[in-house]
């Protein structure tokens, strides 16, 4: 693009997402946000906002179990540890969250592996016929990427999170989908080959939201907030304890390893 | 007790309380009775870093290119992040979040950066291979939430003129043998702008400034980070005092599926 082309959106915006008309009305995706949109459910909304879609009853309630089984309120956990220190430090409970939030893009736990997973799923699915071709791709991921997203838990092998969420899909025929089929047809490779790698919950999310249709960006998007929930009890009860007494650290508590005591150079 | 690794920091405690320092040490230097009053910010940086001092040299070059980047100024979209959290008063620190935010971005932001020093690392001071890659371009095809880059690392996709700033700062950035790589961005500038057909951007010289540095990918993406947040600072609270009535709302054309239009 020229210089001469940028101008062209100076000064103004053109969408087709929506605009805030004050006095008069809101419209979210083309539709009146108060009117046609009038009764809609948050979480239909912000589903809607991300795809463009509206999905049937049973997805969202699956999609919002999803986000319900991973609310941990748990300030050991890193994201949330940081919405507690926040707390601790009597910051506010919008920085807290927001950290929080950013800090969840991580490559061990959060976004950046439930990107990978849902890509690999939707590619394999795409990809593979039988499964003597799925072993072989299966070996080529391990080989690139040192590992498969969506197998093997940081702190344990197992994953309590599994059953539940398998359960609901249950409950809502929402269990019998070829990502999710996929995503066991894996594992169970993964054990046979001696890889000893378990399925995990991001593994099943993304099966489950390829399933229901979700791409991996819309995907991403939609669990950029997974671990909402579980962020703000961590907040509210480190801002109600005495300042500074989260996870208090001593001097002798940090194991220094590093380089000798040494003199600066004068100036 | 579970403990705390650490290669920077050593703390000493008082003999009172274990929570208060008495004497604190980074990479092995006192830093509150020896370091203060001897050591440059910039000298500082370099050490939390790299857990060496720089040389006379480097810490001049970084001093220089930290000038360089301390305010992009009010078009840049970080720092317009930045006013947007001060024009609404919000907290202090959602303004920096904010430009952190924006400034990390592949495009005139920190990843771009991470993305030229990997350029760097892969084809050196090598001017065929500079002219292979810039005439067929490729990007990672490594999967992350990382968006798809539509333009070459470094190089402006909106530009069509080297800016004077560029030139004026190339020639002001203290360049000598320590530096081969700025040194040779500055003699192959045009080659590379002719085969990209595009200027080089200020993320080109930083990235090139963070290799000859000797910094890693991980610490250059930091570093730009860190080093921009003067300017949004700066800019946020001005805006805090000139308030909305003064900053843009910009108007609004709204098309719906129909095509049909609707501005304001």
């Amino acid at each position: 693009m020229k210089p001469d082309d940028l101008k062209q959106f100076s000064n103004s915006l053109k969408t087709r997402m929506g605009a805030c008309f004050p006095g008069e009305k809101a419209i979210f995706r083309g539709h009146d946000l108060h009117q046609e949109l009038g009764d809609i459910e948050w979480f239909d909304l912000y589903i809607y906002g991300i795809t463009g879609k509206r999905f049937t009853k049973n997805k969202l309630s699956l999609l919002e179990t999803i986000w319900t089984y991973t609310s941990y309120p748990d300030a050991r956990i890193w994201n949330n540890r940081v919405a507690a220190l926040a707390g601790s430090t009597k910051s506010t409970a919008n920085l807290a969250t927001s950290a929080s939030l950013a800090v969840s893009e991580a490559e061990v736990y959060g976004g950046g592996v439930l990107y990978k997973s849902i890509s690999f799923l939707l590619r394999t699915n795409k990809e593979i016929d039988v499964s003597s071709q799925l072993k072989i791709h299966i070996e080529k991921e391990l080989h690139s990427n040192r590992g498969i997203a969506g197998y093997g838990r940081p702190l344990i092998s197992s994953d309590e999170r599994i059953l539940p969420i398998l359960e609901k899909a249950k409950s809502l025929g929402l269990n019998k989908g070829p990502h999710l089929k996929l995503a066991y047809d894996i594992e169970k490779l993964l054990i046979e080959g001696r890889w000893r790698l378990r399925i995990n919950y991001a593994a099943i999310s993304s099966a489950l939201a390829a399933d229901i249709g979700l791409s991996p960006m819309q995907f991403y998007q939609f669990m950029s907030t997974v671990f909402l929930a579980g962020m703000q009890p961590c907040y509210t009860e480190a801002v109600e304890k005495p300042a500074g007494t989260l996870f208090p650290t001593a001097c002798h508590d940090i194991k220094y390893e590093g380089v000798k005591k040494r003199i600066w150079k004068e100036k | 007790m579970q403990a705390i690794h650490t290669k920077i920091w050593l703390e000493e405690p008082e003999n009172e309380n274990p929570y208060a320092t008495k004497a604190a040490y980074c990479h092995g230097y006192n830093v509150y009775d020896d370091m203060l009053g001897n050591c440059r910010w910039v000298e500082m940086l370099f050490l939390l870093l790299k857990g060496e001092a720089p040389t006379q040299q480097q810490a001049d070059l970084l001093e220089h290119l930290a000038i360089v980047l301390a305010n992009a100024g009010p078009r840049d979209a970080a720092i317009h992040a930045a006013m947007c959290a001060g024009v609404g008063k919000s907290v202090a620190a959602s303004s920096l979040m904010a430009a952190l935010a924006v400034g990390a971005g592949q495009y005139s932001g920190a990843r771009e950066v991470y993305l030229i020093m990997e350029l760097w690392n892969k084809l050196g001071t090598d001017e065929s291979q500079w002219k292979n890659f810039l005439l067929n371009p490729s990007s990672s095809d490594i999967v992350s939430t990382w968006p798809d880059i539509e333009h070459i690392p470094g190089f402006d996709p909106h530009g069509n003129v080297t800016p004077m700033s560029i030139m004026t700062i190339l020639n002001k950035l203290p360049i000598d043998a320590y530096t081969p790589h700025l040194q040779w961005l500055i003699y192959n500038r045009v080659f590379l702008e002719k085969q990209s057909t595009k200027p080089i951007t200020i993320t080109m010289i930083a990235a090139t400034t963070f290799i000859d540095l000797g910094l890693t990918l991980d610490e250059g993406e930091m570093l730009m980070l860190l080093l921009r947040l003067p300017g949004a600072a700066a800019h946020s609270l001005e805006q805090k005092k000139y308030g909305h009535k003064k900053f843009p709302f910009y108007s609004i054309e709204l098309e719906d599926q129909h095509g049909k239009k609707e501005t304001q």
